[in-house]
């Protein structure tokens, strides 16, 4: 019977102080292969200080169908950016 | 949908190429689009995979430690690129098998280069300094590409590309600093891999159908000739530089546009060798099957020792 490996994303932090990023994709039948297998991958030369893996199965995305409902609607906040507000040329420090 | 929907959805697709927005795996895409990506991230990768054979097979003869671990190195680079590329291609849904399938069927093509023999530790030079310098050339085309999985697998290949390249023209330079023999190892190398490493831009532009839609989804920057030219202009200094001859007696620089002028490809040689009658064509494919055959019961071991251990931690819980 043949059942194929199931898929995992990889993410990595190239360094401490930044976020792990998304890096990519691989093969690997279970979380631990997934780490090895991630490490010789994406990280042949100093990518990373710490790998995350998790099946892909996992992941919900949303639909780029949707798009519009989604983030349309914080297209017209203006007034959630500090150049909305007028105050006077002299103040300083705001 | 309707057939106007569609239209609609096309030229909205078509807009956003243009203005340099990525399309990214989810996005609606026209069928067209998908298949052609399909076709050419797969036979990519295809061509890493298969392209890690001639270079592996010398691996164990590489002349120094230091020679040895370079080679290593590249080869498992190529392994990686490989892999980029088909998780590239599986975001717009065909599987690994199916893919592998492609290509061990031979329905699947990967780049014709790799069904040349490498005869000498000298083709481990010519290939690193031609092969991989002609691929950067594609290469770099591509990280601007429109699919986003697939420039962004590029940007990663291109980095690690450079490094394979200069190893390739260290073993050349080295050679060409020796004995007279040596000298007359890297000449060989470099006559058997220079018009093949040409041909590896692909076929004329006048020949090459698919150019025009490829320019417009952004698959290609630039076309088959232009790279090439590129490619030859490049290459060719760097042959001077170490005392080699580029073996095209046609070959004259050409002031009034500032490149080089060459001689006539075989372009039949390249079909013979793209319908699989090259050198090399059974012996790679055998190669591959062997090792997916062979690594099918690795494979089914892996996936039931994970299940079991799953269930034991499952067990463990309860
Ligand atoms: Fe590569
Ligand atoms: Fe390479």
């Amino acid at each position: 019977m043949k059942k194929n490996w199931p898929l995992w994303e990889v993410f990595v932090r190239s360094k401490n102080g930044l976020e792990h990023r998304h890096f990519g994709s691989l093969h690997a039948v279970d979380a631990e292969m997934a780490l090895e297998n991630a490490r010789d991958v994406y990280t042949r030369r100093n990518e990373g200080v710490s790998i995350w893996v998790v099946e892909s199965k996992h992941i919900t995305a949303s639909n780029p169908e949707h798009n519009g409902e989604l983030f349309e609607p914080a297209q017209d906040k203006v007034y959630r950016h500090p150049t909305f507000y007028n105050l006077p040329d002299e103040i300083k420090h705001m | 949908m309707s057939e106007e929907q569609i239209k609609n959805l096309e030229e909205q697709f078509e807009a956003r190429i243009v203005r340099d927005d990525k399309i990214e795996p989810k996005d609606w895409m026209p069928e067209k689009y998908r298949q052609t990506h399909i076709r050419q991230i797969s036979q990519h990768a295809h061509s890493e995979i298969v392209g890690m054979l001639p270079e592996g097979n010398w691996i164990t003869r590489a002349p120094s430690l230091r020679r040895k671990v370079a080679l290593l190195a590249k080869v498992q680079d190529e392994g990686g690129h490989g892999l980029y590329l088909y998780s590239a291609a599986e975001t717009l849904g065909i599987s690994r098998d199916e893919m592998f399938e492609q290509l061990h069927s031979g329905k699947a093509k990967y780049s014709s280069i790799f069904n040349y023999p490498a005869l000498t530790w000298a083709d481990m030079g010519a290939i690193g300094w031609l092969v991989d310098g002609a691929a950067i050339i594609n290469q770099v085309a591509l990280c601007g590409t429109s699919y986003g999985p697939y420039a962004r697998a590029m940007v990663r290949i291109c980095k690690e590309e450079s490094f394979h390249q200069r190893q390739g023209y260290e073993i050349m330079l080295k050679l060409s600093e020796g004995a007279q023999e040596q000298k007359d190892m890297a000449q060989d190398a470099l006559n058997r891999f220079w018009w093949p490493s040409l041909m590896m831009f692909g076929p004329k532009d006048d020949e090459s159908p698919h150019t025009a839609q490829s320019m417009k989804w952004k698959l290609k920057r630039k076309t088959n000739d232009d790279l090439r030219q590129q490619f030859i202009d490049q290459t060719v200094p760097q042959a001077e530089l170490i005392g080699l001859t580029i073996p095209d007696p046609d070959l004259k620089w050409n002031e009034e546009k500032k490149g080089y002028d060459f001689g006539p490809i075989d372009w039949d040689e390249f079909w013979q060798v793209v319908k699989g009658h090259g050198p090399c064509n059974k012996e790679r494919m055998k190669a591959r099957v062997n090792a997916w055959e062979e690594g099918t019961w690795v494979r089914d071991a892996a996936m039931s020792y994970a299940e079991k251990q799953q269930k034991r931690k499952e067990k463990q819980a309860v």
